[in-house]
C-alpha cells in the first residue's frame, strides 16, 4: 500500500471544541461582541493566536462560519468575536445569550507578521466592521508598547452612532502613546467633535515615515481603493501594506476550496495579504 | 522494481486471489459507452478495455456526500467511527487515475491532513492497468501517461500476458501468495512491452503544450476568450464532479426531526456553481460565469503550478467527454496559445 499519512496519528482538523458564551456586549445595531471561553480549562488558558487570525464557530443545528478574533492574545482566557448579524449562522448566534454553548476550532490563517512589524511604526486603517480584526492588532501593540514605534489608528464609521468599540476608542484619544484618529461620514446629531469625512481625510495632517511603517487595512472594498491611493502617494512600499480579506470559507484549513484567490487560500495564506500579493493575485481586491 | 509476468489465462484466478485481500472494485460496463468502478466478484464482470470510468477513484476516499460529525446539543460534535478494518482492492486504475490520487494525497495532506480521506485511503490497495488512449485522452501532454509509484501492482498488457510491476511490499505479498500464477519475464516479453509502448505513444490523437502555460495565462487574463467560455458554460459543475483532482466541498448541517441533533455533512462542490464564492450579506466574489470558468482554469493550470510545481490536470479527458456544452480543455489551451502568438 502506498505510504500515506497515518490517519490515526492525524488529528481531525475539523473537530469543533465546546465553548460557552461568557457575555454578549451590544455594539451598534446588528453588531455584537461575543466573549467566548473554551469549556476545557486547559484549552481556554492555552489558546494562543496572532492578531489577524480567525476561528470557525459553530452554532449547533445551524452551521459553521469564520470569524476574525477581535481580542488580543496578550489577554488570554476568553476570546472576543465582533459579529455582524448577516447570515444564518450569525442570526442563530444572536439568539444566544450568556452561558449558551457554541463550538469553536482554530485559530486559523496567517495573522499579522508580528515579528516583522516590531520596531516599526504601525498605522491601522479601519472602516466599519474592519475594526474587528484590527482591534486585536491594536491591543497587541498597546500591550507590547515598547516593541513598536508610533502607533496610529484611523477609524471611520458612518455616523457617531455606528462606530464599533466607540467608548473604548474615544478613551484612547487621551492616551499619549497612541495617535487615535476617528472620523464619521456624517453627523446628523451635530455632537461629533472629531473629523467628519471619509477615512482618507485623516491622512491630511499625518506625518509618518513610510520606510519605517507597516500599514494594516481592513474595511469595505471602496475604502481599500482610496486608502491604497493615499498610501502609494506617500511612497509606501507595497509589501509594507497589509490587508485583511474576507471570503467564503467552509473548512478554514485549505481544503474546501471556496476561499481560493488566484493561487492562494485566504484561510491558509491569508487572510492577511500584502498589497504586493494582491497585485499579483487577480480578483483579490 | 520487480516485474513478473501474468499470462492472460490466469487473470480470472488473479482476480479471485485479489478478493482474498479485500472487496474488489473494478470498471464495469454501465451503458454503451459508460463505465463505473463497482464491486466485482468475477473477471467476467470487469470491462478490461474500459478507457475511462465516469467518476474517478476519488469517490472511494472523498465520498460525494459524507458525514463529518454527528451533533447534539448535549454531546457537541462527534466524528463517526471510520471503518478502518474494511479493505478494498481497486483493480484497473489507469495511470491518469493513479496520478489523480497522488495529487489528491498532496492536497488532502499537509499541515491539516484530511482525516476522512486518509482513513479510507489507507485501507485501499491499488492494482493499476495500462490502457490505449482514445480521442479525449491527453495524459501524454500532462506527463501522466506512465506512473512510477502510487500502486501496489501495475499490469501492462503485452498481448498474451500482463507484465506486472510490483510497487509495494503488499504487492509483493500478493504475488508471492499466488506464485503459481506468475512467470519470469523473458526476452520476447521485453520486446513485446517496448512495441506496446510505441503503439501506445502513437495512439495519442491530441497533444497540447502545457509548458509555460502559466505565463501565457497571466498574459491572457483579460482575453475575450474567457467571456465567450462564460457564455458557453452552463455552470452545471459536471467537470468538477468527474475530475480526478477536483476536491472542493461544501459543508452543511442537517437537523434531525427532534430539532436538537443532526449531522454535519460535506458534499462535492464546484467552483462553477453560482454560490461558490458567495459570502453572508450577499456579496458574490465571482458572480459571472466567465469569472468562474476562468478561475477553474487558473486554479488547475496556473495556481497549482505555483503551489506544487505541476498542473493539477492529469489529462484523463473526462471534463471534455462529459461537458454538456462542449467546453473542450484542449481547445481552450490551444486558443490561449495561438492568441498569444498572434
Amino acid at each position: 500500500m502506498p505510504d500515506h499519512q497515518n490517519y490515526a496519528e492525524c488529528r481531525n482538523a475539523y473537530q469543533p471544541h465546546p465553548a460557552r458564551i461568557i457575555r454578549t456586549l451590544p455594539q451598534i445595531s446588528d453588531h455584537r461582541l461575543f466573549q467566548i471561553r473554551f469549556e476545557e480549562e486547559q484549552m481556554a488558558r492555552n489558546f494562543d493566536y496572532r492578531p489577524g487570525q480567525f476561528v470557525m464557530l459553530s452554532v449547533v443545528g445551524t452551521g459553521e462560519a469564520p470569524f476574525s478574533i477581535s481580542s488580543s492574545p496578550t489577554r488570554p482566557g476568553n476570546i472576543e468575536l465582533c459579529v455582524r448579524r448577516i447570515g444564518h449562522v450569525t442570526n442563530a448566534l444572536f439568539k444566544l445569550g450568556a452561558n449558551a454553548r457554541v463550538s469553536v476550532r482554530g485559530p486559523y490563517g496567517n495573522g499579522f507578521p508580528m515579528e516583522k512589524l516590531e520596531k516599526n511604526n504601525l498605522l491601522l486603517v479601519a472602516g466599519g466592521l474592519g475594526m474587528a480584526p484590527l482591534r486585536s492588532l491594536l491591543w497587541y501593540a498597546l500591550d507590547n508598547r515598547s516593541k513598536f514605534k508610533d502607533v496610529t489608528l484611523m477609524y471611520g464609521g458612518r455616523n457617531p452612532d455606528e462606530m464599533l468599540f466607540k467608548y473604548e476608542l474615544l478613551n484612547l484619544i487621551d492616551r499619549a502613546d497612541v495617535n487615535c484618529l476617528l472620523t464619521v461620514d456624517r453627523d446628523p446629531s451635530g455632537r461629533w467633535k472629531a473629523c467628519i469625512g471619509p477615512v482618507t481625510e485623516l491622512f491630511t495632517d499625518l506625518e509618518i515615515d513610510s520606510t519605517q511603517t507597516y500599514v494594516a487595512i481592513c474595511g469595505p472594498d471602496v475604502m481599500f481603493k482610496f486608502v491604497l491611493k493615499k498610501l502609494l502617494e506617500r511612497n509606501f512600499s507595497k509589501d509594507r501594506i497589509l490587508m485583511s480579506l474576507e471570503r467564503n470559507m467552509q473548512c478554514g484549513v485549505g481544503k474546501c476550496g471556496h476561499c481560493m484567490i488566484g493561487y492562494k487560500y485566504t484561510c491558509l495564506d491569508g487572510p492577511i495579504f500584502t498589497y504586493w500579493d494582491a497585485i499579483n493575485l487577480p480578483e483579490m481586491i | 522494481m520487480k516485474i513478473v509476468k501474468l499470462p492472460k489465462e490466469n487473470i480470472g484466478q488473479f482476480i479471485n486471489h485479489l478478493g482474498t485481500f479485500g472487496e474488489t472494485h473494478a470498471p464495469v460496463r454501465r451503458g454503451d459507452e459508460s463505465f463505473a468502478f463497482a464491486p466485482v466478484t468475477d473477471v467476467s464482470e470487469i470491462a478490461l478495455d474500459c478507457t475511462r470510468t465516469i467518476l474517478p477513484l476519488k469517490k472511494y476516499f472523498f465520498k460525494p456526500t459524507e458525514v463529518m460529525f454527528n451533533f447534539s446539543a448535549q454531546k457537541g460534535f462527534e466524528a463517526p467511527a471510520e471503518e478502518t478494518n474494511k479493505r478494498i482492492v481497486i483493480f484497473g486504475a489507469h495511470p491518469c487515475d493513479i496520478h489523480g490520487l497522488k495529487i489528491l494525497d498532496i492536497v488532502m495532506g499537509g499541515r491539516y491532513a484530511d482525516y476522512y480521506y486518509f482513513a479510507k485511503r489507507n485501507s485501499a490497495m491499488i492494482v493499476g492497468l495500462d490502457c490505449i488512449p482514445d480521442e479525449y485522452c491527453f495524459c501524454r501532454s500532462t506527463g501522466t501517461d506512465f506512473v512510477d509509484d502510487g500502486f501496489d501492482l501495475f499490469l501492462s498488457d503485452i498481448d498474451n500476458s500482463y507484465l506486472v510491476r510490483v510497487g509495494t511490499s503488499l504487492g509483493e505479498d500478493i504475488v508471492t501468495a499466488a506464485d503459481s500464477l506468475f512467470y519470469e519475464v523473458e526476452q520476447s516479453d521485453r520486446e513485446a512491452y517496448k512495441a506496446r509502448s510505441i503503439h501506445r505513444r502513437e495512439s495519442f490523437k491530441t497533444e497540447i503544450q502545457l509548458q509555460d502555460l502559466p505565463e501565457i495565462m497571466d498574459l491572457e487574463y483579460d482575453n475575450e476568450l474567457w467571456h465567450q467560455l462564460g457564455e458557453k458554460c452552463l455552470s452545471c459543475g459536471i467537470c468538477s464532479m468527474v475530475c480526478p483532482t477536483c476536491c472542493c466541498y461544501a459543508v452543511f448541517d442537517q437537523l434531525n426531526l427532534d430539532a436538537s441533533s443532526g449531522q454535519r455533512k460535506r458534499r462535492w462542490d464546484s467552483c462553477l456553481f453560482s454560490d461558490y464564492a458567495l459570502v453572508a450579506g450577499g456579496h458574490n466574489f465571482r458572480a459571472h460565469r466567465s469569472s468562474r470558468i476562468k478561475n477553474r482554469y487558473f486554479h488547475k493550470q496556473r495556481g497549482f503550478v505555483s503551489q506544487y510545481g505541476r498542473p493539477s490536470c492529469v489529462g484523463c479527458g473526462r471534463c471534455k467527454a462529459y461537458c454538456p456544452a462542449g467546453v473542450d480543455i484542449l481547445e481552450v489551451v490551444q486558443n490561449l496559445r495561438s492568441e498569444t502568438r498572434a
